[in-house]
């Protein structure tokens, strides 16, 4: 669509683009000379608050990695748990019975209208009152916990909405031959729905990963930002330098998921063999709003 | 049974979040839209910009961005957003600033796929008229643009309401510090649970319910 928006470029339109560029290009300059300057002032941008990370592995070995296998396993677990769990709630919002489906939806909406944070902090109280959970495990047991319950939800609808998007003919044939309704979702729906849904899911992994950061922030459990937080104070205020050197990796992670899951959304709408739509994340999330509170 | 909610300023934590929702979402669909025209634009180095801020923002956490603000920005760098002294307008501002830098890049896509749902054949015949980018853009493509994205942005909207509560990061006193706060305090898990869990119930459901029927109404019907 973009490129229908104006026409090629004339000696006109090309000079004004030069013009455009040049004034883009010193206001970027300007604010970069900005942020140079100001680092520089603060002594932001001495060698000793950066070798850390380019010198030796100490920063690595005892900070970096650690926080990481932590937002990693976090991560990972509230995948395992949260995909089984949203697929049950998904397809129980999709049950002919009333009594299964107005629960699910209802359980559904309200997880997804609660921030996952109010999730962790209830989830670590919870388990500081009523398990014996040790302390050292609680800030894990609850950052899972917020993010299983919130991201079960979402999945949720990525499910039923993978199971929507598939043609009407799929049901009806596979119920004209006799298929139990059972049999119709696990064989005939489900199948197909996954495959459409791949991308979805994929965009959902770096919701999750990004969130794992709010454990870390609010809720004392060492991660990724919590040990940018531990080195600075170690490596003698390199506040500026550590915090760059964790969003680098974030974004590193997380780029490579949104990549991979637009990889896969093309490959998957080039094949031919499946018969429904594939689900991007911007498809789920346009889907949302108007379905809200729709039972 | 509701006894303690007398020692705690709740409407006020309340009303801290509501303001910073809002301030953000404003500011968020200004610098969000102006993204936007970066990105369609013909200018190849505004599209390239345009195209590595959301990449980039939306990839970090947004925990990471507004830790960042009050560690890196105020406490290292000595920015203050014209707070003075005071640290709880400080890191009110800083919040903010955090939520629509980050919440941009969201509103940006928003209104990049609904940029996307408007046919090639509007902005060709437009062309053919004669009329320039900036017209084209301004005149008939964002428009009926905006018009498609009130869903997208309605969503954009909720997770923004949501996000607020990471300003209790830096200490800035909103709802889910509140709540952090009572639950050490009182004895009422559940209680306080429940009723932090209605707040947002009550923030969230009705914005998706009517942005949703208002996106509906006013979508173009094709």
């Amino acid at each position: 669509m973009s490129s229908v928006l104006y026409d090629a470029q004339g000696p006109r339109a090309k000079r004004r683009n030069v013009v455009f560029t040049a004034v883009f290009l010193v206001a970027f300059a300007a604010l970069l000379w900005w942020v140079f300057s100001t680092l520089n002032d603060k002594g932001q941008l001495e060698w000793a608050l950066w070798k850390p990370f380019f010198t030796g592995t100490e920063a690595w070995s005892t900070y970096i990695w650690p926080g990481l296998q932590n937002t990693l396993k976090a991560a990972a677990l509230a995948v395992v748990i949260a995909l089984p769990l949203g697929a049950a709630l998904g397809i129980a919002r999709l049950s002919d019975h009333r009594w299964v489906r107005v629960p699910a939806a209802v359980v559904v909406e309200f997880f997804r209208s609660i921030p996952v944070l109010v999730l962790m902090i209830f989830g670590l109280a919870l388990f500081a009152e009523y398990t014996n959970v040790g302390p050292d495990d609680r800030p894990l047991y609850a950052v899972v916990t917020g993010l299983v319950l919130y991201n079960a939800s979402v999945l949720a609808e990525i499910v039923r909405s993978g199971i929507l998007a598939l043609p009407k003919g799929q049901a009806e044939g596979a119920m004209a031959i006799g298929l139990r309704k059972g049999q119709v979702m696990r064989l005939i729906l489900l199948p197909q729905a996954v495959t459409a849904m791949l991308p979805a899911i994929v965009s959902q992994l770096v919701v999750i990963l990004k969130d794992t950061a709010l454990g870390g922030a609010i809720l004392t459990f060492p991660e990724l930002l919590a040990s940018a937080n531990t080195m600075s104070g170690y490596y003698g205020a390199n506040v500026i330098a550590s915090y760059t050197v964790v969003a680098v990796i974030y974004i590193a992670l997380n780029f490579a998921l949104t990549s991979f899951a637009s990889w896969l959304e093309r490959r998957l709408r080039r094949a031919k063999k499946s018969t429904g739509a594939v689900l991007s994340a911007d498809d789920v999330e346009t889907a949302d709003a108007g379905n809200v509170g729709k039972v | 049974m509701f006894d303690f909610l007398q020692d705690y300023d709740l409407a006020g934590a309340i009303w801290t979040t509501v303001q910073l929702a809002v301030l953000s979402a404003v500011g968020s669909l200004i610098w969000g839209t102006l993204l936007a025209a970066m990105r369609v634009g013909p200018v190849p180095l505004m599209r390239g910009f345009g195209n590595a801020y959301v990449n980039i923002v939306r990839n970090i956490p947004l925990t990471v961005i507004i830790l960042f603000a009050s560690l890196g920005l105020n406490q290292t760098l000595g920015i203050t957003l014209g707070g003075g002294g005071d640290f709880e307008t400080i890191n009110f501002r800083l919040a903010v600033l955090g939520l629509i830098l980050y919440t941009s890049s969201f509103v940006c896509e928003a209104l990049r796929s609904g940029i996307n749902t408007v046919p090639v054949g509007q902005a060709e015949a437009a062309r053919a008229l004669g009329l320039s980018f900036g017209q084209v853009l301004r005149l008939v493509v964002l428009p009926q643009a905006f018009r498609s994205s009130v869903v997208p942005l309605a969503n954009v909207l909720i997770a923004l309401i949501k996000n607020t509560t990471v300003a209790a990061a830096i200490g800035v006193a909103e709802t889910a510090l509140l709540m952090k706060e009572m639950i050490e305090n009182e004895a009422q898990l559940l209680l306080i649970s429940a009723v932090i869990a209605l707040v947002f119930v009550v923030l969230t459901l009705p914005t998706g319910l009517i942005l949703g029927w208002v996106g509906k109404k006013v979508a173009v019907k094709r």
